[in-house]
């Protein structure tokens, strides 16, 4: 009963807030452009003003309160979910045309920054959920993706072709997390701190090679071909959405063929049956004759190899050479974005969309110079975690034997 | 009866294969090896000699050996003693280096090690220092008292700091269940953001200054120092204290049972009559005041005034330490000033032998690796598999 009232108090704080700013904030208008060169038909300009649009996603905001209220009060339920979804989408939409108030936000170019910070976030919680689901806890998301990076770029610069980058990336990430297993599976040791302890172990690594490497000799090392964009024809002109999804790279279409992927094989196969059993319960999956040991090594590396091929999003994807510690903690990120998407690929995937927008939104704020502090926006997803995972989802349960060995007796 | 003879001595060789501190030995040394490999492969004379490896083999044996003792070398003289000195001071700076890096990074393990023992894996040491150096520098610095009044009142601010913060992740723990792992990660970004803020804003920048730094803490609030040619503060005394504290607590205290019955099996102690809520809350608010003094000790001894850069890799260390001294305060102390020599000694090494810094943490790591897989070096350097497999 206590549990299930989190949420209505939850929303009806956030009701509460939405009702001060709007005296707070000045009614100026907000200007949103989704209109991008080359799309099939012009959409004109937006003009939203934010006092009239703050009553309307206030009246939602009450509408989803009071359904909320009345779910858990009256019917004993939890609250349905897509009650919290457009409470969410409301709020959300609000801050954002206040954030803009008196400027023009195009959309577009703050979708597309999101998705690009969204990548290696997707790939590395794609990484997660393979490991988790068969249960053994990743921490180690981040190494995975800057070992990627750095393989990539390396890889890629010494061959002077992206596809030996890939694989190079593959390759050095499924090296980590065959590590990680090792240690988990073989040797017992507690995952978590094989976790954070590969995590160092690899920044030690290659911020080493980094000084003794690819610093000493760039053009060799450090200087790798990118991937240019490839617009899908008919599918990139679509207004707003086109730019944002069809006009990328060669490793974004990967990264959506890997969500649905990763999808598609743990729920709809046998071999993913197999990986959710062994991560539930791996005894029983023992007793019918799974191999407990061998599935969680082939999930876990392969997770690792995908993290791997999101790292190399960074250098081949984006910069084009590789940096000191670029992931910059996006596996932690990550790592909360599979948390938040309850170990589903897709929940996770938009889970980490939601990441990227909210890191995305001080680039965007800079540009037209906004007064927030860029450092509380920076703080954004991590604050969204922690809310996440203490306020709206409670005690999160994952898969049962996540971080529990599993010793053949 | 030769058999019996023979058993004996073969139970001796066991028992020596199979104690404890052989094998944190080993982890250590296959560690090193490993940097020595790292070292080696990076430097230029080993890469040109292995150009010609078959024409003159010698070389490049050389040119490696020269590589890995002239680092490992460096390390020792900017670790412990530096033979080359011309006087005594010089000659034992290294040490009181060591010394210095160890006072936190010790504090800041000792804290892990609390919650460690009490099941809770606190990631958060690097966020806790931040916010103990934050409060413990705002008081040094903006506040103006008399030294054995703001002394004891900016240590306790660093101390509140720390332990606050540290209650929070133990209060939503308690009262929401959530991971504490995911929210001390969480919190350490947020403590960072939270620095770098307050440094950019008047709350705690210099007047005037352009970066992000504070100005100094005032000599009131300043640890007594040894000398003034020495980093080393008084701050190694209270860490010292601190180590005798944290044994008592956990092996002498009712509250310290509370948390080894925390630690062991959550269900038993609420069984047992244990608030598992509260135990929570103070297991990390004890765990988080010890990093806040670590933070302390940064700011009001060592660095003497507040930087973005203020918990460095403190936070990583504290791990290592707790996780190498296995979350026994005296065995932390140990761990805490090894690596507090391997930090010291990287820098020199950095200098003498271009070997970089970050060196320190693949052998910190690895270390840690091998630590917690006994069987693994085991078999790296030959011993026999288990226990008992010997006699």
């Amino acid at each position: 009963m206590k549990q299930s009232l989190r949420t209505p108090i939850f929303l009806a704080a956030l009701t509460l807030l939405q009702a001060v700013l709007i005296f707070v904030v000045p009614a100026k208008s907000t200007n949103v452009q989704g209109y991008v060169d080359g799309d099939f038909f012009h959409l004109p300009d937006l003009s939203v003003n934010v006092l009239v649009s703050g009553l309307i996603a206030l009246f939602v905001m009450l509408i989803g309160l009071v359904v909320s209220v009345l779910a858990v009060v009256k019917q004993h339920r939890k609250t349905p979910r897509w009650v919290v979804l457009a409470f969410g989408v409301a709020f959300s939409l609000q801050i954002l045309l206040y954030l803009y108030a008196g400027k023009t936000m195009t959309f577009t170019s703050l979708m597309q920054g999101s998705l690009a910070l969204a990548v290696p976030l997707i790939f590395g919680s794609l990484a997660g959920v393979l490991s988790e689901r068969v249960g053994i806890v990743n921490i180690s998301i981040d190494s995975q993706l800057l070992i990627g990076a750095f393989a990539s770029a390396f890889a890629a610069s010494l061959s002077q072709n992206l596809f030996v980058g890939l694989v190079a990336a593959l390759i050095a990430g499924a090296l980590v997390s065959w590590v990680l297993a090792v240690f988990s599976i073989k040797y017992v040791v507690d995952q978590i701190i094989v976790g954070v302890v590969l995590n160092v172990l690899i920044v030690g690594l290659t911020n080493f090679l980094f000084s003794t490497l690819l610093g000493a000799n760039t053009v060799l090392f450090n200087m790798p071909p990118r991937f240019e964009k490839l617009p899908i024809p008919g599918l990139a002109q679509i207004p707003v959405v086109g730019p944002v999804l069809f006009n990328q790279t060669l490793i974004v279409y990967l990264m959506y063929f890997a969500v649905a992927g990763v999808w598609f094989a743990l729920f709809k196969t046998r071999w993913g049956l197999r990986v959710r059993a062994v991560g539930e319960y791996p005894k029983a999956a023992d007793t019918v004759g799974i191999k407990v040991y061998r599935t969680r090594y082939i999930s876990v590396i392969i997770g690792g190899a995908i993290a791997g091929l999101g790292g190399s999003f960074f250098t081949l994807g984006q910069v084009g050479a590789f940096g000191k510690e670029m992931t910059n903690g996006a596996g932690y990120i990550a790592l909360a974005a599979l948390i938040f998407g309850r170990w589903n690929p897709i929940y996770a995937a938009f889970a980490a969309l939601l990441f990227g927008f909210a890191e995305n939104l001080q680039y965007g704020l800079a540009i037209i110079g906004s007064s927030v502090p860029s450092e509380f926006l920076l703080m954004l997803p991590y604050v969204l975690t922690v809310v996440a995972v203490a306020g709206l989802v409670g005690k999160v349960t994952g898969p049962a034997a996540a971080g529990k060995p599993y010793i053949k007796s | 009866m030769s058999e019996t003879k023979k058993l004996d001595g073969r139970k001796i060789v066991s028992e020596i294969f199979n104690a404890p501190w052989l094998l944190t030995v080993l982890a250590v040394v296959a560690s090193f090896i490993f940097g020595g490999i790292l070292i080696a492969a990076s430097n230029a004379n080993v890469q040109a000699s292995a150009g010609y490896f078959f024409a003159r083999p010698g070389d490049l044996l050389a040119a490696i050996w020269n590589a890995v003792s002239g680092g490992y070398e460096a390390m020792f003289r900017g670790a412990i003693w530096n033979y080359r000195a011309d006087n005594l001071l010089s000659q034992i700076k290294p040490i009181t280096e060591t010394l210095a890096f160890a006072t936190p990074i010790t504090l800041a393990g000792l804290g892990l090690a609390v919650a460690f023992r009490s099941g809770l894996f606190n990631i958060g040491a690097k966020g806790q220092i931040i916010f103990g150096a934050m409060l413990a520098g705002w008081v040094g610095i903006n506040v103006d008292l008399p030294f054995w009044i703001h002394f004891p009142v900016a240590v306790l601010a660093g101390v509140a700091g720390g332990a606050l913060f540290g209650a929070l992740v133990g209060f939503l723990k308690a009262t929401t269940g959530a991971n504490e792992v995911i929210l001390t990660i969480m919190f350490n970004y947020v403590a960072e953001l939270t620095l770098t803020y307050v440094l950019k804003t008047p709350i705690l920048q210099a007047p005037g200054a352009v970066n992000p730094v504070s100005a100094a803490v005032r000599d009131t609030a300043k640890f007594p120092a040894f000398s003034d040619q020495i980093r080393v503060h008084t701050g190694f005394l209270l860490m010292l204290g601190c180590v005798v504290f944290v044994w008592w607590l956990l092996n002498r205290s009712t509250l310290g049972f509370q948390f080894r019955a925390l630690g062991h099996n959550p269900s038993a102690a609420k069984t047992a009559g244990i608030n598992i809520g509260l135990t929570y809350v103070l297991v990390m608010a004890v765990s988080g005041a010890l990093s806040g003094i670590a933070g302390a000790t940064q700011v009001l001894g060592t660095e003497k005034f507040l930087t973005t850069g203020v918990a460095a890799s403190f936070g990583f260390d504290a791990i290592t330490v707790a996780l190498l001294g296995r979350n026994k305060p005296w065995s932390v102390l140990a761990a805490g000033v090894l690596f507090g020599a391997l930090r010291a000694g990287a820098v020199t090494m950095q200098a003498n032998q271009n070997v970089p810094i970050d060196i320190v943490l693949v052998v910190q790591s690895m270390i840690v690796l091998f630590i917690a897989a006994p069987p693994l070096v085991r078999a790296m350097f030959f011993l026999p598999k288990q226990k008992g497999v010997a006699a």
